[in-house]
């Protein structure tokens, strides 16, 4: 993708014709701008992977929590306020010692918006969706996971319904830590399945 | 309906790339285009089965050729046709004006 080009040089096609169908819908009164901006700003500034690591060391400290959001993963991280659009139908899988987990949408982008945020990339792109559920271990070995092989690795594949978080394993060595510290160690991808969470330092 | 879209199991697409810190939209054009989704949405042109359905109709080589955001734009301008929102060649038509009169 060209990022470096001039701040002058005329527009893409495709952004000409994203500003054409935008002026048209706001002319025949369909589409009012600055909802718009609203919504860029959202997802760029407001709605990101921290919200699921919120829910992730919350799992990890309250077991009480944690049951609640096996139970009914929606109303659980509802609780937060992290719900609505395409987090409607929420489903989270708990990596083990003996189970880990991966999300795809091998249709299309399907994704857990309130907790994750957009989608990066790579989660929509055709290499990613294809392989995935066909050679998991071979896809997480090049996100640098290696997984022994007593493992069962299970591989989810979202809908435009139903979307799933991981709820990765609590790293050794965490103990005593707070929720806070705790959601710092918890990465977008440990709740996509292709990461661990990480290890605390030092 | 079996299609481009349905990519499970496909072999031979390459590596995953991948980048770090990566914006939520890479040009500006992209949040418009999120955007327009929540608002066709609101206006009732379509559900998001409907758009879906757009995307998946898209003929194979120009689904693999373009990128996310732009089958995001091919299903809107499709379904907003189809609808009567827009009557055909409109969109070619405000391109050509807002191109007089200096992009």
């Amino acid at each position: 993708m060209a990022q470096d080009h001039a701040h002058n040089a005329p527009p893409s096609d495709t952004a000409m014709r994203v500003k054409a169908l935008e002026t048209l819908l706001t002319e025949k009164g369909l589409l009012d701008p600055a909802a718009i901006d609203a919504l860029v700003d959202t997802y760029e500034n407001r709605i990101g992977p921290r919200n699921g690591a919120k829910v992730v060391a919350r799992a990890w400290t309250d077991p009480e929590y944690k049951k609640r959001l096996m139970e009914n993963g929606t109303d659980a991280i509802a609780e937060f306020g992290f719900s609505g659009v395409q987090g409607e139908d929420m489903v989270v899988v708990e990596n083990t010692e003996d189970v880990h987990n991966i999300v795809v949408c091998t249709l299309c982008s399907c994704y857990p918006w309130p907790t994750l945020g957009l989608p990066p990339i790579w989660f929509k792109s055709a290499p990613y969706r294809a392989r995935t559920v066909i050679d998991p271990r071979g896809v997480l070995e090049e996100f640098g996971v290696e997984l022994s092989e007593d493992i069962e690795v299970r591989v989810w594949d979202s809908n435009a319904e139903l979307r799933y978080l991981v709820l990765p394993q609590r790293p050794a060595g965490t103990e005593g830590m707070s929720e806070d510290e705790l959601a710092a160690l918890v990465s977008r991808d440990s709740m996509i399945g292709t990461a661990l969470a990480d290890a605390p330092a030092g | 309906m079996n299609g481009i879209h349905d990519m499970g199991g496909m072999q031979c697409m390459g590596p995953i790339e991948r980048e770090e810190n990566e914006p939520a939209f890479h040009e500006t054009w992209e949040g418009r285009v999120f955007g327009m989704f929540f608002t066709n949405f609101a206006e009732g042109h379509f559900n998001v089965d409907m758009f879906r359905h757009g995307i998946e109709r898209m003929g194979p080589a120009e689904y693999l050729e373009t990128s996310y955001y732009e089958h995001w734009l091919h299903s809107f301008e499709t379904l907003l046709v189809e609808r009567g929102v827009l009557a055909e060649g409109e969109i070619e038509e405000k391109i050509a004006s807002l191109r007089e009169a200096g992009g």
